[in-house]
């Protein structure tokens, strides 16, 4: 039987990930200075970054189970970000902790793969098989440092609600697959259309359980239990890691499952979709309200993010999905930015992740206090910055797509928010330190700290070169 | 009438089965009851033609995972674990929500096309063997997920060694 | 249904009816006198010493892992060598990608020493 070599132009990017990520695993074992491995994967990932724009990468290839189009390019260069930014930021941080160990920066790697195949995937088993490579190497970073039993916690509560997600994912996939005979995308929306299966019970189920199931992976209301624990329990680095990462992919199978397979019950996952939005709107910022750890404060605040970027979904035109893309790149740049300050004030023998810990920061270290204004008046959503940009475009899309009443009260919490976000500015910057904060600097943490605070200004000053490049993305 | 009574039984007998495995107090005895259960699983396989399913279920299920589940059990301290509750204070909840799904499920089966065929049926299996058949479908159209599966096993032994090998902090 | 199997089904049930009967009619017939010596767990022969039930070392887990994980890559080669004669170099060529990667995930696990016990 002759066999036709599968077309590997459009997977390039991939094939290189998975090598660089066997090859630093490899490297770990010959090199001691973990730094090296930091370094290599930071090169090795851009290299791959690059390859995203050689001729012929846009296409489908392996039978229409991985699809490479515009959509998936935009989600891989927020991954690629993401990483980067992570690696950057971790290098000193590891060393504080004492876990600086190769494999992590293998385990970063390979979870980014895993979301590179979600962003692709155009096959229900691909995508499946792509969460958990992701799942699986965020599992085991989130429980890296074995020694603290708070970091135990968090990488067992993850797994366990993770691999509860993963099994009604499987759920609603054997369901589909059963309706329709097929797990690709496109042909489960050509046999629910000739079929008429549209409405159909089964069909219903198989597609709540599949919301479910990436509901998890969001963190959104009600299926955001494991997030605070799970953020404040894993190394500070990972927690910056797994609110961006995987967020952006379960977003990015979000938009690719519900507007190619489901196109034909719209209807039905929109009803699905709003009530969630808005339990996660609400619950995320008014729980956030009352927390004392930052970093259980910025999970609520992730979970309240996914709640602002459903409506992206939910809108579900061509600019909704582009404001979506433009949200959680913009989400990653702010984010990162808030958890970079975080890890500074982390040093030897001081954990500095309580809110107080903020107070007087201003006077003591006034350049980190002047950066994290910036990122907070970004995560509440102030111009010029780039968090007011992103909110803005995703509220204009959901007004135009008829929506104007939930803009409303995305609105509400949004002012909400402004309480929490603004309640460690005024630590910073209106109370007296109580102790000398030491802060743990390094070239790669400054490097991280410039890109972020000038992307997230310079995409507040001039949004139009993103939103272009989301709008363009979107077939 | 006969292959319903077969189903009929194997259903059954999964569902005792699991209901024994999560409601026992000692973690030996459900893992025991587990192994039962992975045999009734195999057998379901093997009566519904899916005879290399089946085997991989004995194989790597009764055979591996649950000598590692077993491992996990004497890890633990028994004695402190036969003093703490089976459930959490809350598994009303869960049920209601069990409940749910279920009610859910049965609902969405009266939906379903039966006689729905692809390219396998069961004549074509027969013919080819499953095995045959599997690697068939396996090694050329679902190449990808293939390769994707071995990054995943190569997950799981950097897991293993990271969170349980003994070694010096750095 | 597969009908081919209904020697095994039957095997099945003459060898669980067997054990049964045999440990059935062992308790009917059998002289029960114990004592608390008799009652006693089998040691060779020596009184036991201590708890039975001790915590087993984590190293054994990592053991059951790697084997779980190694056992699944072979359990791959069953229907890889069945389809072989038909795809031919093209499934060789996807093998060898699969064994490359383990390859390398068994010379980290080798390198870091997971299989050696200290």
């Amino acid at each position: 039987m002759p066999l036709v070599m599968p077309d590997l132009k459009p997977i390039t990017p991939e094939i290189v990930m998975t090598c660089l990520a066997l090859f630093i695993l490899v490297a770990d074992v010959f090199i001691k200075r973990k730094e090296t491995l930091a370094l290599l994967s930071i090169i090795g990932m851009a290299a791959a970054a690059f390859t995203f724009a050689l001729p012929g990468a846009l296409n489908t290839t392996f039978g229409g189970m991985f699809i490479s189009d515009g959509y998936s390019m935009f989600f891989k260069i927020v991954f690629a970000l993401n990483v980067i930014l992570t690696i950057l930021i971790s290098v000193k941080y590891l060393a504080v902790e004492r876990v600086n160990f190769g494999e992590y920066y293998a385990l970063l790697l390979f979870s980014t793969l895993g979301m590179m195949i979600m962003a692709s995937a155009g096959d229900l088993i691909v995508l499946y098989l792509g969460l958990e490579l992701m799942a699986l190497s965020t599992y085991i970073l989130a429980g890296f440092i074995r020694y603290d039993m708070k970091s135990n916690e968090a990488a067992l509560k993850y797994f366990l609600l993770g691999s509860f997600a993963s099994a009604f994912l499987l759920y609603g996939i054997s369901l589909a697959y059963g309706l329709t005979g097929t797990t690709n995308l496109d042909r489960i929306a050509m046999t629910i259309s000739e079929k008429g299966l549209a409405g159909k019970p089964a069909l219903t189920l198989s597609m709540i359980m599949i919301a479910v199931a990436f509901s998890f992976k969001i963190a959104a209301v009600p299926f955001h239990m494991w997030a605070p624990d799970a953020y404040e329990g894993a190394p500070t680095s990972v927690t910056a890691f797994m609110s961006v990462g995987p967020k952006a992919a379960g977003f990015a199978v979000i938009g690719r499952v519900f507007l190619m397979a489901f196109p034909m019950v719209r209807a039905e996952w929109v009803a699905v979709f709003i009530p969630i939005a808005i339990m996660t709107m609400a619950v995320g910022n008014i729980v956030a309200l009352s927390q004392t750890n930052i970093k259980r404060m910025l999970a609520y605040s992730s979970i309240a993010h996914a709640g602002y970027a459903l409506l992206g979904i939910i809108a579900g035109t061509a600019d909704g999905l582009a404001s979506m893309m433009n949200y959680m790149l913009i989400y990653a740049f702010m984010n990162m930015g808030a958890f970079a300050v975080i890890i500074m004030l982390r040093s030897e023998g001081f954990k500095g992740d309580a809110i107080s810990d903020y107070e007087g920061l201003s006077k003591t270290h006034p350049l980190a206090a002047a950066l994290m204004l910036v990122f907070m008046f970004s995560l509440t959503g102030i111009p010029p910055t780039a968090g007011f940009m992103g909110k803005f475009y995703i509220f204009m899309a959901a007004i135009n797509a008829g929506y104007t009443w939930l803009v409303i009260i995305a609105v509400i919490f949004s002012a909400i928010s402004a309480y929490f976000y603004l309640r460690i500015v005024m630590n910073m910057y209106m109370k007296d330190p109580k102790e000398t904060v030491t802060l743990t600097t390094s070239p790669s943490m400054g490097l991280a700290l410039a890109i972020t605070t000038v992307a997230v200004l310079a995409i507040g000053v001039l949004p139009a070169k993103v939103i272009y490049l989301a709008r363009v993305a979107f077939p | 009438m006969l292959p319903k009574l077969f189903f009929g039984y194997f259903a059954f007998a999964i569902i005792v089965l699991s209901l024994l495995v999560i409601t026992r107090r000692n973690p030996v005895h459900s893992v025991m009851w587990m192994l039962l259960l992975f045999f009734q699983i195999a057998s379901m396989y093997l009566f519904l033609n899916a005879e290399f399913i089946a085997a991989i279920q004995v194989i790597v299920y009764a055979g591996a995972i649950l000598v590692l589940f077993l491992f996990v059990v004497l890890l633990l301290n028994l004695r402190e674990e036969l003093l703490t509750n089976r459930f959490i204070s809350a598994w009303p909840v869960g049920l209601v929500f069990a409940g749910a799904i279920f009610a859910g499920a049965v609902s969405a089966v009266a939906a379903f096309v039966p006689n729905f065929s692809g390219q396998y049926t069961v004549d074509v299996i027969n013919r080819e063997t499953h095995t045959k058949a599997l690697g068939q479908a396996l090694y050329t159209d679902f190449l990808f997920p293939f390769e994707i599966a071995s990054l995943i096993l190569l997950i799981a032994i950097i897991g293993a060694i990271v969170l349980a090998k003994k070694r010096m902090r750095s | 249904m597969p009908t081919a199997y209904l020697p095994v089904l039957i095997f099945l049930m003459v060898a669980t009816a067997f054990g049964i009967g045999a440990l059935v009619i062992g308790e009917l017939f059998r002289i029960k006198r114990p004592y608390r010596d008799k009652l006693m767990p089998y040691e060779s022969g020596n009184a036991p010493v201590g708890e039975p039930r001790i915590r087993f070392s984590v190293k054994f887990y990592i053991i059951a892992m790697l084997f779980v994980v190694f056992d699944v890559e072979a359990v791959f080669l069953y229907p890889w060598a069945l389809v072989f004669d038909r795809i031919g170099l093209y499934a060789f060529v996807e093998m060898i990608i699969f064994i490359i990667i383990l390859l390398v995930g068994y010379i980290y696990a080798w390198k870091k020493e997971a299989f050696v016990w200290d």
